[in-house]
């Protein structure tokens, strides 16, 4: 009998660990397709904040203190339910991608996510030194070959390590389009408690299959890390970092 | 007349159709779920961060693991579990003790219980700085002076460590505010759970949910400027800048 319940157990673990798994491309993609779009939205408002005109850094201030201020479950309501309940997103043209609640989620995601890492890449862009900028503009270099040689890799590897943070905690926050009702691994997880009543066990396994997105990400940062770091990919670095 | 035909200052104002004193009130809660979770954030995370630094082996690597696992998993989870892993939990518990099982505990504990477990495992880092901030040669020239384990604590570990704690520890506080709107799934009549039932019951989520953001701004940049206080405050006293 022992033996039986055993059984039962491990065919348990087992289907609902397969159910999981075969979510991840869902949470995945989620956390891929926001971070793609929050970093490219990050990058817009940074070049906004440093803008000569006054109303589109305003703009950008202004978005970056909103989606920095409230809740991401709140703003992921807001674009699911909320804007749904307006006539012009509702006879507008794009109705089908506001219906679909994978959309909404990528959506807030990526609106939440660009003012943080706005605010990352200003931090990056702030610790260049000026003299830098000033002996490339003393070269006769363009704004485009400056932004190209000078800022941009120092930014990257500036950074890096508070980015890597973000795209960490965006990796935690795909979670959130569970509610609403996205099959992701917490949404799945979720579905088969309501089945079985089982909670632990299937909390730890979704937890698991986080802990395991999330080290793997990790991993990969420190790489990239590592790889940018002048002291060791090459001897011609100039130390300007700090 | 009915409320969806309402204007929206009625629907927000303090009358009998006024949601205002709910939103009010759920924000009121929100803002006591943070604190509370940042309370227990911190206790526990002072005790992390002192066991991470401890001589005993297994006793940092428990205190690491904690750490890795909690900065590691979506915080909703760790909600979900202790919300619907609880009741069990405490069934469990009083069934040792022959007790009958004592129902769900209420969802304020809970809710406070869950963002603060994971609020601490983030206080714990910002306490381990902070720890590593004092050097260690004034440690050593108090213990030359003859001062006991706590008067060096008190006047040389800790006005230091504050000093270096309080910035990053204003980062904790807004993530804890925010991360208290997940605590709405428990049912808990804070400021997410208040517009999304106001959102509900007169089918104008855009305006409530309008609303919450409002609040929410308020809650955070009143406490960001409560913090930016603190810190001057702080750094006058620690004679710097």
């Amino acid at each position: 009998m022992g033996g039986a319940a055993m059984n039962a157990d491990v065919t348990f673990l087992a289907d609902t660990a397969l159910a999981i798994v075969r979510a991840v491309p869902v949470t995945l993609g989620l956390f891929v397709a926001s971070a793609i779009g929050a970093s490219l939205l990050g990058g817009g408002l940074v070049a906004a904040l440093t803008a000569g005109l006054a109303p589109v850094r305003g703009i950008a201030r202004g978005w970056i203190f909103l989606f920095r201020g409230t809740p991401l479950l709140l703003q992921i309501f807001m674009v699911y339910y909320g804007l749904a309940a307006l006539g012009p997103v509702r006879q507008g043209p794009f109705w089908p991608a506001f219906r679909d609640p994978l959309f909404c989620a990528g959506l807030a995601m990526t609106c939440c996510c660009s003012a943080y890492i706005a605010e990352v890449l200003r931090g990056a862009l702030a610790a260049i030194p000026a003299g830098q900028i000033e002996a490339a503009l003393a070269c006769g270099m363009g704004r485009v070959t400056r932004l190209r040689l000078i800022v941009l890799p120092q930014m990257l590897r500036l950074a890096l390590p508070a980015y890597g943070n973000e795209l960490v905690m965006m990796v935690k926050s795909t979670s959130l389009a569970s509610t609403i009702t996205v099959l992701d691994v917490t949404g799945v997880a979720q579905q088969v408690i309501a089945h079985s009543y089982r909670t632990l066990d299937v909390f730890c396994l979704a937890a698991g299959v986080y802990l395991g997105l999330t080290g793997a990400l990790t991993a990969l940062l420190r790489w990239a890390e590592r790889r940018l770091d002048p002291t060791v990919s090459d001897g011609a670095g100039e130390g300007a970092s700090r | 007349m009915s409320e969806q035909d309402l204007p929206a200052f009625a629907l927000l104002g303090f009358g009998t159709d006024g949601w205002g004193r709910v939103l009010v009130l759920g924000a009121v809660l929100t803002l006591a779920l943070s604190l509370a979770s940042m309370t227990i954030g911190s206790v526990l995370g002072a005790l992390l961060a002192w066991a991470r630094g401890s001589r005993r082996g297994w006793l940092a690597r428990l205190a690491t693991a904690y750490g890795v696992i909690m900065r590691g998993v979506p915080e909703l989870l760790v909600v979900l579990l202790l919300y619907f892993g609880a009741p069990g939990l405490m069934a469990a518990v009083a069934g040792l003790f022959g007790l009958p099982a004592p129902g769900s505990p209420p969802a304020f504990l809970t809710g406070s219980l869950a963002i603060g477990l994971v609020s601490a495992a983030y206080q714990a880092e910002v306490f381990r700085g902070g720890l590593l901030a004092v050097p260690k040669g004034q440690v050593e020239a108090a213990l030359a002076a003859g001062m006991g384990p706590w008067l060096r604590f008190r006047r040389i570990v800790l006005p230091q460590v504050l000093h270096h704690v309080l910035p990053p520890l204003g980062n904790v506080w807004q993530f804890n505010l925010k991360d208290s709107a997940l605590v709405a799934i428990t049912g808990l009549a804070e400021l997410m759970r208040v517009s999304l039932v106001a959102a509900g019951s007169t089918r104008r989520p855009f305006l409530f949910f309008a609303a919450a953001m409002v609040l929410y701004l308020a809650l955070t940049s009143l406490s960001s400027a409560v913090f930016r206080r603190i810190e001057a405050r702080g750094s006058q006293w620690a004679g710097r800048r």
